[in-house]
């Protein structure tokens, strides 16, 4: 937390800033390993009925959102199959069918994806309720310390000054521009905003749409599922919302590791993140 | 920042491997049997928790007639093999006979006819799949809880067993399941006789399957024969209490 030397020196050690709690850096990474099994087992049990419905039920007389499947070609060699709506794509190698061309497999998603490889429901099923748990437990802990230590209030609710510089740092992230000097330390605007997007809206809805396919929840308040559409909406929107926490995990490796792996890295690790000297002002 | 430029490469390579050999070391670690154990003791977590959330007498969601699938889906087996069955089917189920025993005081077996004289209950429910899939549809049927009154289970008696006339493997290991008494004596279990206004399908259940709404669909025996009240199922199949959880699935298929 030293404020000292940032300006005056320029040797390392003076430039060490104490980034990431003990408990943060914990939680981080008990939700990297859960998010892992989550979303590999989830692959394997969906590819047990690799199709997405939207209403009450799979079969209501309506064609399903997204299917993926495997159907042979002229020559009778499998093509895997992948259809959204009234679009379909041949996906063979990755959707459908996988595996290589010696030992095509007919899979929606391919082993190299799934846990466990091979087909194997029950024990998917065995991974996936394991780590919703940790998921879960470690996400209320999470926010339960993120509002009693204030990390919540000081480093991710965007400030004013944050508000009215969303299109400088939009413009600086497509620009891969990383902040320098006194603004290393905090969150940038989108940061926060994503953040709490991914905390407060997906990781809650992923989580309430997961429970919505057990008919032991529903049983609690029948009826509380079709607010989304129903139990196959809900497995639809489970689906999507996984994908879209994938999509926020590519984009915030590759934050880390365009604005300096090693540093962000040893931050979540051991806590230190060394501040980038502020060589030139931009304004 | 030369010097981390190595070490950056090997991070980038470790990352990519390392997400490789993790799944394949967590396959290995699904065939270790304490693991897969402490994989497995989420389910009693999920047990213990309904048991504090949910009333026993929670109700599954039942629908309107507008909400039918249009056609509801067979799944397992269509039409079972067994001769015996067979000849069952062959003269419309007149000489079926559900045997009910075990843990009870007065044994029973019920024709058709008998088990329709039984107090009812209809139902439109939906059906959830293990497998991800729901379909919708209208059952009637006895209710349990009035068969077990007419059976009289002993208090020592803390599972219903549904054996059944169907096998799904080769070897000709008959389906079981098996319910605890909140589920066997719960407003809901039924055990159907009609689906969608029609006697059950044989690729149904037919003539009788059972309805265990706040369960997913394995453990809702089609092709019912015999009923047996027992004090633990460690002696039937492999003890596991059902034929899918022989194979592994969980026992409590509330989730």
């Amino acid at each position: 937390m030293t404020e000292k030397g940032i300006t005056a020196s320029s040797a390392t050690a003076d430039r060490v800033y104490y980034r990431h709690t003990l408990p943060i850096r914990v939680m981080h990474w008990l939700n990297v390993i859960a998010f892992f099994v989550l979303l590999t087992s989830g692959l394997q049990i969906f590819n047990a009925h690799p199709s997405l419905a939207w209403g009450k039920s799979s079969y209501t007389g309506k064609p399903p959102l997204l299917e993926i499947g495997a159907r042979e070609n002229a020559s009778g060699q499998p093509i895997g199959i992948t259809r959204i709506g009234e679009y379909e794509w041949h996906t063979t190698g990755f959707l459908g069918v996988s595996g290589g061309a010696s030992d095509p497999q007919q899979r929606a998603f391919p082993a190299w994806a799934t846990l466990p490889g091979p087909q194997w429901l029950s024990m998917a099923r065995s991974w996936h309720f394991f780590a919703a748990w940790i998921f879960v437990l470690n996400g209320l802990c999470y926010v339960a310390y993120s509002i009693a230590s204030r990390h919540l209030r000081r480093d991710l609710v965007p400030t004013a000054a944050d508000r009215q510089s969303i299109g400088r740092s939009l413009k600086d992230h497509l620009l891969l521009r990383h902040p320098t000097g006194e603004a290393a330390k905090h969150y940038n605007v989108l940061q926060k905003i994503t953040y709490l997007l991914v905390i407060f809206i997906l990781l809650p809805l992923i989580i309430l749409m997961g429970w919505a396919m057990s008919p032991w929840l529903d049983s609690l308040l029948p009826g509380w599922v079709d607010m989304v559409g129903g139990r196959q909406s809900a497995r639809t929107l489970h689906f999507v919302v996984a994908f879209l926490l994938l999509a926020f995990v590519f984009v915030h490796v590759f934050e880390v590791v365009v604005s300096g792996l090693w540093n962000n890295l040893r931050s979540m690790i051991s806590g230190r993140y060394v501040v980038p000297p502020q060589e030139h002002a931009d304004e | 920042m030369n010097e981390a430029t190595p070490r950056r490469r090997f991070l980038a390579r470790a990352a990519v491997i390392g997400g490789g050999a993790l799944l394949a070391g967590c396959d290995r670690l699904s065939h270790v049997p304490w693991f897969a154990s402490l994989l497995g003791s989420a389910e009693s977590l999920n047990l213990a928790v309904r048991k504090v959330t949910a009333s026993r007498l929670a109700m599954a969601q039942e629908f309107s007639a507008a909400d039918l699938s249009p056609s509801f889906r067979s799944n397992g087996t269509s039409n079972p093999s067994d001769p015996r069955y067979q000849t069952l089917a062959a003269g419309n189920f007149a000489d079926y006979r559900l045997e009910v025993g075990g843990q009870v005081h007065a044994p029973l077996s019920l024709s058709l006819t008998d088990l329709r004289a039984l107090p009812e209950r209809t139902q439109i429910t939906r059906h959830d799949c293990v497998e991800g899939w729901s379909a919708i549809g209208k059952w009637r049927g006895a209710r349990l809880a009035g068969l077990l009154a007419r059976a009289q289970p002993l208090p020592s008696a803390k599972f219903v067993v549904f054996h059944c006339a169907d096998s799904l493997d080769e070897g000709g290991s008959p389906y079981y399941e098996s319910i605890d008494m909140d589920d066997a004596y719960h407003e809901q279990t039924i055990l159907a006789y009609d689906l969608n206004d029609q006697p059950l399908p044989i690729a149904n259940g037919a003539p009788l399957r059972l309805r265990v709404e706040r369960q997913l669909g394995y453990k809702m025996a089609k092709y019912v024969m015999r009923i047996e009240l027992v004090d633990s199922f460690a002696a039937i199949g492999e003890g596991n209490g059902g034929y899918w959880e022989d194979q592994g699935y969980q026992w409590y298929a509330g989730i």
